[in-house]
């Protein structure tokens, strides 16, 4: 199933597509008076793209620095082409320690990379400690957000949820009651674990450290309380220096949730007394996406959700319905990116509204990255056949006027004339629930040529 | 100053009305108007599905068709949008299209722009909301998009305050998509008739009794729903409006 079959799933409950679109605008509301506030917004924006664009162009000097910086603090250095790569390498590193309890702290990469059920596999528990990645790991479901995993719940979801998972009270759907009881149930998994994984949102090659941004603290519970910290960092996750980063907090919450900065803003640089720190370097095909003029800039993304919370299709047709970890904007250039059949409706789950480039903090243009997928895909020859084949038609009909008159003249008489019946049914989407334009008596031109008849 | 009226292909047959106004907006301002028969279609809906395969023609085309106007002013945001963002991927390094591309522009714009209208002496005494059409709005900076932090203004809004009595409705969402998309009203049917029915809703409690915008075609979308439901919003071209038109239906 593509991205419209899905949508039409969503929307049917037209109620929870609403609530569900209040909920993400309400988002998207706080983000505008949040970035309001500051009066250099969109030089930050723009600072922001230079960084990240010059980190790009540079990106193996970097890394390399990063690499030599890391290790002279003692942290290890991995290396993954791939997600099977990495998802090899925490294995080894688990498995060569005896170490089967692991927690995590938000990290789209592992997510991206099928880590959880690599490991469950392979004999290791997995807890995702982020209260709404749990929320959605218990559901035995991916997130729905990147930033947001849980957004397509409501409350009364969650209790139940937890009722099955944690034994809460049936019927009570009390937010804060609710947390106390995850909080509880995350506490013993924190104090059990022995190790913690988390993402990483930046890392600084001038320190050869990494920052990870959250509002709950469970990463630095997860990568303190136990004795191995493993770091899984996207390749392009990379800044030059520390005074860099400020550019990069100020964006990142505001442009994400409309605070001025996460809760926590944990710097690691180095293992915890007597533990071990490992930081693990995926590439995972961003080296061929930063190969693509075209669509190098999605590698500026710091991952903030601001895309897909102002997406008008995202906030009415929910995140699964993207069929890639990562939905909205964002997603539907990075999933044809790596699979371009498999992802193939998703450049389309769009209209172009452009509020997605607006929005994001480090200008990638995401709206022209959109367009320029849809010409992969017909290119690949992934387009819907009969689709194509009509819109084929229409352009070679458009390089034919006299025709094209013909054709609209024809269609302006016969139109009215027709019962609604034929009109009006399964085979013309439009007016499923649509009037069509009143057909005319005459078109533009023949009102032109009238009046300049008249004229002369 | 000759102009060449670039009149959108399905204007052209299904909104003459429009049409009309638009060409009648531009001679009220002294100017000379020409509509080049041979003109068909800026290649947007193919654009906007990704099959390039008749495009570079049909810009070729367009530019032959009319490079040698002082101006090119087109009734629609997104088929000019086409011309000034998207022809440079068929037509970059062409004689005569970075001229086109300069000189090419949106009604709303022209007026406010180039011509710099200061009064079209007619009344509109009606409660209106405008419905920034996304391509115009964002690709043209017709107005200011809500997401960016830069000083504010509204092409559109400036032109329809210099009309008398009109009054314009402050709408909650002022430049959310309506959902048209082109060929994405169908693909994505269900998505673009909540979006569609969001915006009629959303004018609706403003108190709008006419839905304005820029662009026909998300109108024709928003027209489309409104009728088939029987709601009490009448949707109307920019260009009726500033013709001094009353309220009717879009045709």
């Amino acid at each position: 199933m593509g991205h419209p079959e899905k949508a039409k799933e969503f929307t049917r409950d037209l109620d929870r597509t609403h609530w569900h679109d209040k909920a993400l605008w309400f988002v998207r509301e706080k983000r505008d008076r949040a970035i309001k506030a500051v009066p250099e917004w969109e030089q930050l924006r723009e600072q922001a793209q230079k960084i990240k664009s010059h980190t790009m162009a540079n990106l193996d000097l970097l890394l390399e620095q990063f690499e030599t910086n890391a290790k002279a603090k003692g942290i290890q250095i991995h290396w993954a082409k791939d997600a099977e790569a990495h998802n090899r390498i925490v294995l080894q590193i688990l498995q060569d320690r005896e170490m089967t309890r692991l927690v995590k702290s938000k990290s789209m990469l592992t997510e991206e990379c099928e880590l959880n059920p690599f490991l469950e596999k392979n004999g290791i528990e997995v807890i995702d400690t982020d209260l709404g990645e749990r929320i959605v790991q218990l559901r035995q479901e991916h997130p729905s957000h990147i930033v947001l995993p849980a957004i397509h719940l409501k409350k009364e979801d969650v209790s139940t949820t937890f009722q099955e998972h944690l034994q809460t009270e049936a019927g009570n759907n009390d937010p804060t009651y609710l947390t106390r009881a995850a909080r509880t149930h995350l506490r013993e998994k924190f104090l059990a674990a022995e190790a913690g994984l988390t993402g990483v949102n930046f890392g600084i090659a001038e320190t050869g450290g990494v920052v990870v941004c959250t509002n709950e603290g469970n990463a630095d519970l997860g990568s303190s309380l136990p004795t191995l910290h493993i770091a899984s960092m996207g390749i392009e996750k990379m800044i030059p220096r520390l005074k860099d980063l400020a550019v990069f907090t100020r964006l990142l919450a505001r442009s994400a949730t409309g605070q001025p900065i996460t809760s926590y803003t944990s710097h690691y640089h180095g293992p915890v007394e007597g533990g071990e720190m490992h930081i693990i370097l995926v590439d995972n095909g961003r080296s061929e996406m930063l190969g693509d003029p075209l669509f190098r800039k999605a590698l500026n993304c710091i991952r903030c959700g601001a895309c897909i919370n102002t997406c008008p299709v995202y906030r009415r047709s929910g995140g699964h319905s993207y069929g890639y970890i990562i939905p909205g904007p964002i997603g539907s250039t990075l999933g044809p990116g790596k699979d371009l059949a498999a992802h193939r409706t998703m450049p389309y789950a769009c209209t172009l509204c452009g509020s997605c480039t607006n929005v994001c903090p480090a200008k990638v243009d995401l709206h022209q990255q959109l367009y320029y997928r849809r010409q992969q895909v017909v290119d690949a020859g992934l387009l819907d056949p009969p689709k194509e084949r009509l819109l084929n038609l229409a352009g070679w009909l458009f390089k034919h006027p006299a025709l094209l008159d013909f054709t609209g003249r024809l269609t302006r008489k016969v139109v009215p004339c027709l019962p609604r019946a034929l009109l009006y049914n399964r085979f013309n989407p439009w007016g499923e629930e649509r009037e069509l334009p009143e057909m005319p008596k005459k078109s533009f031109k023949e009102l032109y040529k009238e009046k300049k008849g008249g004229q002369s | 100053m000759r102009i060449g009226l670039f009149i959108p292909c399905y204007m052209n047959e299904l909104y003459p009305g429009a049409s009309m106004a638009t060409l009648e907006v531009l001679e009220r301002q002294g100017l000379e108007v020409d509509y080049p028969l041979e003109q068909t279609c800026c290649g947007q809906p193919m654009a906007n599905s990704g099959c390039t395969k008749n495009l570079k023609d049909l810009a070729q085309r367009f530019l032959r068709i009319f490079k040698d106007y002082d101006y090119i002013v087109g009734p629609s945001g997104s088929c000019v949008a086409m011309v000034r963002t998207h022809y440079a991927q068929f037509l970059d390094g062409e004689p005569g299209f970075d001229r086109l591309k300069e000189r090419t522009f949106e009604l709303c714009e022209f007026l406010h722009d180039v011509i710099q209208v200061e009064t079209f002496d007619i009344s509109f005494p009606h409660k209106v909301g405008l419905h920034n059409s996304c391509h115009g709005h964002r690709d043209l900076g017709l107005g200011t998009p809500s997401e960016l932090h830069v000083p504010c203004t509204n092409k559109l809004e400036n032109l329809l305050l210099k009309v008398d009595g009109l009054e314009l409705v402050t709408v909650k969402r002022p430049d959310e998509c309506c959902g048209f998309g082109g060929t994405f009203a169908v693909a994505e049917k269900e998505v673009s008739v909540v979006m569609g029915n969001d915006r009629i809703e959303d004018h609706l409690s403003a108190g709008a009794e006419v839905m304005t915008g820029a662009d026909i075609s998300c109108l024709m979308h928003i027209d489309g729903l409104a009728r088939r439901q029987g709601k009490p919003l009448k949707v109307m071209h920019m260009a009726q409006i500033l013709n001094g038109e009353v309220p009717h239906g879009t045709s």
